[in-house]
């Protein structure tokens, strides 16, 4: 690993004056950070720890939960709060990583953890993540994990999280603190699509700081679900994931929410899908069109073609597992 | 064991009694590095400089109590807490295998809670607890998991092991060791190449319904 400096400032002044230096990185649980600067794929300069930061807990608002950027994975997972109100979130939460990563990771890194893929990873080959400019080995490569939804001819690689994906299902938001003060985004608006500048995995600025995800309240408790197809068991990125929410009334689908991991740069917000549900009444049939609508304009290259079959068949199973229909 | 210091000085005569292969390993790669490293890094290992040359990249004072002892020291911000505990302080009972935080091999507890120490900065565990293999039994008593990994030949080469135990106990103070399903779910983080997983299961789940105190 490439020497580099480290400081740990005490507040969010602090940590914000930091960060605009060119070469500086923010390190919180560095799951993901230290293992790419083991790879020579990143090496900041500096590195600012902001584990000093009060910005850990899970609290309850009016509206809804506010989850600080620097709650762990297990934390998350575990709480009260979100297993009774959010199941999904924790359902998706615990597919991800390992029980010693989800220790270390929070929130907040779980959000900026890179977008990538192999050819990401291995510094020999050309990746226009890793280095602008350079071409995608995946394209023409060996691409079976890779983007179904919203590529580019510059990118390919998809956003491993499986959290994130819950919460784009859930309509969370992002809180950020920058010098000029504090704003809030759609979680759907914070990752991005590769198009020209796949180097931007996400909305933040190099000058902003993420402080908290809000989830506001929903009627999905009781009927949500979040399957992970992967190549084994358990501890390996999803092949492709799905998180269901629906709000059944009376026999009917009220409303919906519908994200898929494992297929694009981003967690992939089904919109198109969810309209297709509301109105029906819960059933295979229903959950099937629903399927055919969510992938229209997917797209599939040379090796990952089995995704558009398996994508709709795992978005009809997790809707049927979430409506209860075995 | 009674060679340990809080944090070691290289003690060639100790180690040549303790660990003559880890010595064999630590010569042979430092000629190696002396034979392909350009000439101002070979005058300076030569005139015993490195530690001057680390110094110019901020030595940190970190301290982290391991196993019950307590130590101050000064550390490289780029050094993993996994090579800390195995080059500095001895503690090899913690094993490298990727290194890359995909086996689990490294596992320790920090402040409880088990992690990967092979993707953790030692300066990030400044003012933590971290309990290694090592820390586990009591003297000569073996920990309850220590014993039931032997009872239920819990592995093979024995290379996992030590992250497969930290990871094992952690699993059961979590809760998460209610059932076989839910054994193997939480200690998925652990790789055992031996393919020694239903030992290891079985270990957990007898330790578990055992009651013992973990």
């Amino acid at each position: 690993m490439k020497q580099f400096q480290y400081i740990r400032p005490s507040t969010e002044q602090g940590v914000l004056e930091a960060i605009v230096k060119p070469g500086t990185k923010i390190i919180a649980g560095g799951s993901n950070l230290v293992d790419l600067m083991k790879h020579g794929v990143m090496s900041p300069d500096k590195l600012v720890d902001i584990n000093k930061l009060p910005l850990r807990a899970i609290t309850p608002t009016k509206t809804g939960l506010h989850i600080g950027a620097l709650a762990l994975n297990s934390q998350v997972a575990d709480n009260a709060a979100v297993k009774e109100r959010f199941p999904l979130l924790a359902q998706a939460l615990n597919a991800g990583a390992s029980a010693q990563l989800r220790n270390m990771a929070t929130v907040g890194g779980n959000m900026m953890q890179r977008t990538r893929c192999t050819y990401f990873y291995d510094i020999t080959m050309p990746c226009n993540k890793r280095n602008p400019g350079s071409g995608c080995g995946a394209l023409q490569g060996f691409n079976r994990m890779h983007a179904i939804f919203g590529t580019s001819e510059k990118c390919i690689a998809v956003h491993p999280s499986d959290m994130c994906v819950g919460l784009a299902a859930l309509d969370a938001t992002v809180i950020l603190a920058g010098k000029k003060g504090e704003r809030r985004i759609p979680f759907t608006e914070f990752h991005r699509l590769p198009g020209e500048h796949p180097e931007l995995d996400n909305n933040l600025a190099k000058d902003e700081l993420i402080l908290a995800v809000e989830i506001p309240d929903n009627n999905f408790a009781s009927h949500s679900y979040y399957l992970k197809v992967r190549d084994r068991a358990s501890y390996a990125f999803a092949l492709v994931s799905v998180a269901a929410a629906l709000d059944i009334n009376n026999g009917t689908i009220r409303n919906a929410r519908l994200a898929m991991g494992g297929v694009a740069h981003k967690p992939w917000r089904l919109f198109d899908a969810e309209k297709a549900l509301i109105g029906q009444q819960p059933s295979e049939a229903v959950f099937q069109h629903a399927a055919e609508v969510a992938m229209h304009r997917a797209k599939a290259y040379e090796f990952n073609a089995f995704k558009l079959k398996m994508a709709p068949a795992n978005i009809v199973e997790a809707l049927c597992h979430a409506a209860g229909i075995a | 064991m009674e060679t340990k210091k809080p944090c070691a000085e290289p003690d060639i005569d100790a180690q040549e009694v303790d660990h003559p292969r880890r010595t064999f390993i630590k010569q042979t790669t430092l000629m190696t590095a002396v034979a392909l490293a350009p000439g101002a890094a070979v005058k300076a290992a030569e005139a015993h400089l490195d530690d001057k040359i680390a110094a110019i990249f901020e030595k940190l004072p970190v301290n982290i109590e391991v196993n019950g002892t307590k130590h101050s020291l000064s550390i490289e911000p780029r050094v993993t807490l996994l090579d800390l505990l195995r080059e500095q302080l001895d503690l090899t009972g913690t094993k490298k295998g990727c290194d890359y935080g995909q086996c689990g091999a490294c596992t320790v507890h920090v402040d409880g809670h088990r992690i990967n120490s092979c993707l953790t900065l030692a300066v990030m565990v400044d003012g933590k607890k971290v309990t290694t293999i090592e820390g586990l039994a009591k003297g000569d008593d073996l920990h309850p998991m220590q014993e039931a990994f032997i009872k239920h030949d819990g592995f093979q080469c024995g290379y996992c092991t030590s992250g497969q135990i930290m990871s094992a106990v952690a699993c059961i103070r979590e809760g998460h060791a209610n059932s076989e399903a839910e054994v193997r779910e939480y200690m998925s983080g652990n790789i055992c190449r031996c393919g020694a997983y239903p030992n290891i299961v079985n270990a957990i789940l007898d330790v578990k319904q055992g009651g013992q105190q973990v």
